[in-house]
């Protein structure tokens, strides 16, 4: 029973460590959409932020140092995409494809170009990682049953950006819902004519959303290549930017519901691991490959209109033509 | 007095500008390359050697080209109907997959001229039903088809793993793979083919599927611009509500071209399964779909221009390939920058040089007050 119980909190502790880049580029999806902008290049905002973050971690030796060149690397992409998108009208999907291929290409290209190591960057120590907190009193509990496992192991022991992750849904709740931005922001993402007759311009309030895209972007790759890992892998982001996008969709473009499912995705990530050549009674052995193929199944359903309906914001991907 | 033309007239809107756009991401591409400190004219000349340079190379260059042709195809028609069929990676995996059950059941009872068209309606059939249920969703539900057709990649990609580690693999045997296919009903390489009439040529993974490829572009050609379906399909991408108006349906309409895109997808497997691998196996069509979008764009979703951007991804490709060969400084990856940049440039802003064209244009053609 006790076995079973930490196995359990050993789970959940696996599926918040993978579920924090999910959380993290959802809400970056979420509030550019609901500005009225699709963001494919979530998936090539992030890698291109875990190589930035690697890279300036491990010539700078300071975790920090790697966050701000991370989250600034993802915020140049992402005001590309606005260039492109907002200044220059062009298609958001083709833009989005773009950068996806673009951070694919470079951080490997540069990597090996810098470092000669077949595209990873050099392995990250100490300071130059963002190492796991240990809540007071961690240790001294952890040998408690139940509730000292559920502090020691699930609440204390991760790093600083996996606590910054979960914050960060409240603060996208607040600023989506109780701001004046984030009313002008759901404005311009659902009538943005009214938004401009207003006086509030559309593109600035674009631009806007693609600088939080951007840094909350940088933020999940930095945490994957110093936090979570200890350096750059080629394409290590192995397509979490898109299971974030199906995240932000199947919690229906709001914060607290995203955050649920990024749980429910990074939950099925963890025990996609442990199930394997596991017999389940009733279905018995169930396949990796499905449970690694269900977060994308579920949207699809929730898609079609089986399990609810989602709307996406009104004018999400049509560029903005102001009237002369 | 002769008004101003309004409009930038075709040479400039379908000829320069695209063309202008090319230029543009790749002197981008040259410049980080200078900065990577390399050479980009050498660079650049490497390429142009390794893609035509001699025999060996033309028929790597042309082998990717026929890959690009069909998924360049697939994202053009989807286009055609104002639908991005970015789906393109999981219709032509799942198109191997019928290519692969079609070898398994019958390779050793038919001969090839009755698998060609077997593995091509195979291909075409899987290629197809993988694009139906986004379509089906996108014209019957209202989910949007970029996201749907982005799950079924990933979902795709699950279950050709699920099903060649599991249930298609050869027994005894570790790597995820089928047995081979039996060799008299391989499609023939175009070195064999071509020795028939008595032309050598050297070996190359080039065979007969670039001539479908090149049969599919006539196809698609007639079936955009010829006939009523087609006129149907550009009505629809044009303005759906004229075409609905004019009493077209949307739903059949969007059903069947996604079906047609997702079938010229499936293709890519002709070239890949029946071509040259000759057994299923994984990943066999890793990035030819997303290429298969810088292809369209820079060909503006028409045929010719599709052969053309299919022969320059194809020479990338392949003088890519030989460049990283020569200099270990370059990784094959630069060409996946190069695509990206081209993506970035003909696809995304295809607009931004349009306005000062515009104006320049207008500038120079507005005809000055006639001298006395």
């Amino acid at each position: 029973m006790a076995e079973d119980f930490l196995l359990m909190i050993l789970t959940l502790d696996a599926t918040i460590r993978v579920s924090v880049p999910l959380i993290l580029c959802a809400l970056a999806g979420l509030v550019v959409e609901r500005s009225g902008v699709i963001d494919i290049g979530l998936e090539g905002k992030m890698l291109a932020g875990a190589f930035a973050a690697a890279t300036a971690a491990a010539l700078s030796g300071s975790a920090w140092v790697g966050l701000l060149g991370g989250i600034g690397v993802s915020v140049m992409l992402a005001m590309l995409h606005g260039f492109a998108t907002i200044t220059h009208r062009g298609n958001q999907i083709v833009s989005g494809v773009a950068i996806n291929i673009l951070a694919s290409g470079l951080t490997v290209l540069l990597g090996i170009s810098w470092f000669q190591m077949g595209g990873q960057t050099p392995p990250l120590t100490g300071a130059a990682r963002f190492s796991s907190l240990s809540f007071p009193g961690a240790d001294a509990v952890a040998d408690v049953p139940l509730l000292g496992h559920l502090y020691s192991e699930l609440l204390s022991g991760h790093n600083v950006l996996v606590y910054l992750a979960f914050l960060t849904v409240p603060a996208v709740w607040w600023l989506v819902y109780r701001t004046r931005f984030g009313l002008r922001l759901r404005a311009t993402g659902e009538n943005p004519a009214a938004v401009d007759t207003a006086g509030i311009s559309v593109v600035r309030m674009r631009y806007l959303a693609l600088i939080i895209c951007g840094i909350l972007c940088g933020i999940a790759g930095a945490y994957l290549s110093t936090g979570h890992g200890a350096g750059f892998l080629r394409e290590m982001t192995a397509g979490k930017g898109f299971i974030a996008l199906a995240a932000m969709i199947f919690g229906k473009w709001r914060p607290v519901p995203v955050l649920f499912a990024c749980l429910l995705f990074g939950f099925l990530d963890a025990i996609a691991i442990r199930l394997q050549g596991v017999e389940l009674p009733v279905i018995g052995e169930m396949s990796v490959q499905f449970i690694q193929a269900l977060p994308y199944i579920l949207t699809v359903v929730l898609l079609a209109g089986f399990i609810g309906r989602a709307i996406a914001p009104k004018a999400s991907g049509i560029p903005y033509v102001k009237e002369h | 007095m002769a008004s101003a033309p309004d409009k930038l007239p075709a040479w400039v809107d379908i000829g320069l500008l695209p063309v202008i756009n090319v230029a543009l991401a790749f002197m981008v591409s040259g410049l980080l390359i200078a900065a990577l400190g390399q050479d980009p004219f050498e660079a650049t000349w490497v390429m142009i050697r390794g893609a035509f340079g001699y025999e060996e190379s033309l028929g790597y260059t042309f082998y990717y080209t026929t890959n690009f042709v069909f998924t360049g195809l697939a994202v053009a028609v989807a286009f055609h109907a104002g639908l991005f069929n970015i789906g393109g990676e999981g219709q032509a995996y799942i198109g191997g997959l019928g290519v692969g059950l079609a070898f398994l059941a019958l390779d050793q009872y038919l001969p090839f001229a009755l698998m060609l068209p077997i593995c091509i309606i195979a291909a075409a059939l899987f290629g197809a039903g993988w694009a139906y249920i986004p379509a089906y969703l996108q014209a019957k539900r209202g989910s949007h088809i970029v996201i749907t057709t982005i799950m079924f990649n990933f979902i795709a990609a699950s279950l050709m793993v699920y099903l060649l580690v599991n249930v298609m693999i050869q027994p005894g045997q570790m790597s995820p793979e089928t047995r081979e296919f039996n060799s008299a009903t391989w499609l023939p390489y175009m070195h064999e083919a071509l020795a028939w009439f008595g032309v050598e040529v050297a070996q190359s993974p080039l065979n007969l599927s670039i001539i479908w490829a090149l049969i599919c572009c006539v196809l698609v050609w007639g079936l955009i611009w010829h006939t009523r379906w087609g006129y149907e399909i550009r009505a629809v991408g044009a303005n759906m509500s004229a075409a609905v108006y004019a009493g077209m349906p949307p739903a059949r309409i969007i059903i069947v071209t996604m079906c047609i895109s997702g079938a010229l997808s499936g293709f890519v497997a002709i070239n890949e399964i029946m071509g040259v691998h000759h057994k299923l196996l994984l990943d066999f069509a890793a990035g030819y779909g997303f290429t298969g979008i810088a292809v369209s764009l820079m060909g503006r979703n028409h045929p010719v221009g599709i052969v053309l951007a299919g022969l320059l991804f194809g020479a990338l490709y392949q003088g890519g390939a030989e460049l990283a060969f020569e200099n270990s400084a370059f990784t094959p990856d630069l060409i996946v920058v190069i695509q990206g940049l081209v993506v970035l440039f003909s696809g995304a802003l295809s607009y931004m040089l349009r306005g000062p064209a515009e104006r320049l244009y207008f500038a120079l053609a507005t005809p000055k007050p006639a001298e006395a």
